[in-house]
């Protein structure tokens, strides 16, 4: 059973497909197994060119409809990984199921901790940042150059990953826990912490007009409001200290739509009580 | 709002549900998804200014391992369509906007939890090497996705801009309208405490303070500069981090001699 067969590689036809069925892997994410079924049906081009006997794409489909969890975009490094390690199965290779299925949980989670501040944490909001700053103005160009620039991104990370993960296999195991993405993400942290930092700062609008002591020097009124003081110890502290209170929270696994309703309920009582105003 | 709007917007909002749930080409952010509700129905400048208001309140909003984010195709859609039919401010479609949000995820788990009923046929799909079946099943769930923006989006459509919406509408009270604009100007940092919890970068935290305070202080300087800087500062923390640099902890990397790397998972 252990003859060695020459099993023809992914056409080009066959990759474009897979590159196309990976853009729709979430579609039917579910709370049992996540987004196991979008993975197989990513990898059919794949299955149906290497095997061929019916028997063995079931076993095929059923091993890729297990538990797969990971951030989109660079799972298809996974993908190509997978495809790589299928074909040397399907050639008569000596890899099992159980080793295909290591490899797919094992990168999972460094993928994950990989593009989570890659792609969520870093060029999606400050895109995004660039591009509501100049849609406030009613420019097209705001939404034109997030949905392009994120679309940019997104197709290189796709298209090269599955290249990537595909000529070099498990080859790849080594490149993940390698220093030259731990160096892509840690730039990335830093880039993303620094512009948040200043979004706290630059795009949040807080007011509050509250008058804490008034008197009458040579016959004008002189006022000291809560914003005068909190703008002469640091402008934007409310702000700052509102950014802690949240993650506090969010930390504590609270809901992010229950911070935000609270959030609200703040703005409306505040308003209400007089310390904020518009 | 004419039939051929009609159509136009629940097409868009069934792409924008479906975006929602693949988090891939981005039809879902506010940006996007006002820009073109906007389009269809011929105002597109009010389109645009509420999606870059609606996305600065979004701006961290993602799914992360298995947890959800508040919706903003269920937002973008309702809200854009309120503001431009119906006449309404920019603030009052934010307003209207959250709990929105907060309902779309209460359907988008919903429809999760029936896809799982999905994810057992194409077990059953598997066993008879039924590839067509599996896309189906996968298929059939991303549809559901997609109505679950389009049909709520509709029945609003079908009703926005008539007197009695109007008229509910009007009759919230000052008070709690101008409450919401005030939140609307700091709702936004929970999208930030997102992002900061996500990147579990305690140690990197002094550039989130030098941002800050950068951007406080030089109140002339836009975003294309801050973001420069920070770039600057990725680049040179990187190249100063001992962390990166071989020659500094060599003993310690030493010990995998001899292992053939061809056979990793042999």
């Amino acid at each position: 059973m252990t003859e060695v067969r020459k099993i023809e590689s992914l056409t080009k036809k066959d990759i474009i497909s897979t590159y196309f069925r990976s853009t729709f892997m979430l579609g039917s994410f579910n709370f049992e197994r996540m987004q196991a079924i979008g993975f197989c049906v990513t990898m059919i081009p794949a299955i149906k060119r290497f095997y061929h006997k019916k028997e063995d794409q079931a076993a095929a489909l059923k091993r890729h409809l297990e538990f797969f969890n990971t951030t989109p975009w660079p799972a298809s490094a996974i993908f190509g990984v997978t495809s790589a390690m299928e074909q040397k199965k399907a050639e008569g290779g000596d890899i099992d199921e159980a080793a295909i299925t290591n490899v797919k949980i094992g990168l999972m989670g460094p993928l994950a901790g990989i593009g989570d501040p890659i792609y969520w944490g870093t060029a999606r909001p400050i895109l995004a940042a660039l591009g509501a700053s100049l849609a406030l103005s009613g420019s097209i160009l705001g939404p034109l150059l997030f949905f392009f620039g994120i679309n940019i991104i997104r197709f290189l990370t796709r298209w090269y990953g599955f290249k990537v993960g595909y000529n070099q296999g498990t080859d790849i195991v080594q490149d993940v826990a390698g220093n030259r993405l731990k160096k892509l993400t840690q730039m990335a942290s830093v880039l993303g912490l620094f512009v948040m930092g200043s979004l706290v700062s630059k795009w949040t609008t807080i007011k509050m007009p509250l008058v804490l002591v008034s008197y009458k020097q040579a016959g004008h009124v002189v006022s000291t409001s809560l914003q005068n003081i909190l703008d002469s110890l640091l402008p934007g502290l409310v702000a700052l200290l509102m950014t802690f209170a949240c993650m506090w929270l969010l930390k504590r696994k609270v809901n992010a739509i229950y911070i935000i309703f609270g959030m609200f309920a703040v703005g409306i009582l505040g308003y209400w009580a007089g310390i904020f105003g518009l | 709002m004419n039939t051929m709007q009609f159509i136009l917007v629940i097409l868009v909002a069934l792409i924008c549900g479906m975006a929602s749930v693949l988090d891939e080409r981005q039809f879902h952010r506010p940006l996007v998804a006002c820009t073109l509700i906007g389009l269809v129905l011929g105002d597109l400048h009010t389109g645009i200014i509420l999606g870059g208001q609606l996305e600065l309140i979004a701006l961290g909003w993602m799914n992360v391992g298995a947890a959800m984010a508040p919706d903003s195709a269920l937002a973008s859609t309702i809200s854009a369509i309120v503001v431009i039919v119906g006449h309404q401010s920019i603030g009052e479609g934010i307003a209207i906007a959250i709990p929105l949000a907060a309902a779309g995820q209460v359907l988008t788990i919903f429809v999760r939890t029936i896809a799982v009923f999905f994810q057992h046929q194409a077990d059953r799909f598997a066993a008879q090497a039924n590839f067509r079946g599996i896309e189906w099943c996968h298929f059939g769930a991303l549809l559901l996705q997609g109505l679950r923006i389009a049909i709520p989006t509709g029945a609003v459509a079908a009703i926005a801009g008539t007197s009695i919406v109007n008229q509910w509408l009007d009759a919230i009270p000052p008070v709690i309208t101008h409450g919401l604009q005030v939140s609307g100007g700091f709702i936004v940092v929970v999208g930030y405490a997102m992002v900061i919890n996500m990147m579990k970068a305690r140690s990197l935290m002094p550039f989130f303070f030098i941002g800050f305070t950068l951007a406080t202080f030089m109140t002339g300087i836009n975003l294309v500069g801050l973001g420069i800087l920070a770039a600057c500062a990725a680049v040179v923390y990187v190249q100063l981090n001992p962390d990166f640099h071989d020659s500094i902890k060599a003993p310690a990397a030493a010990t995998n001699v001899g292992t053939d790397d061809d056979d990793v998972l042999g």
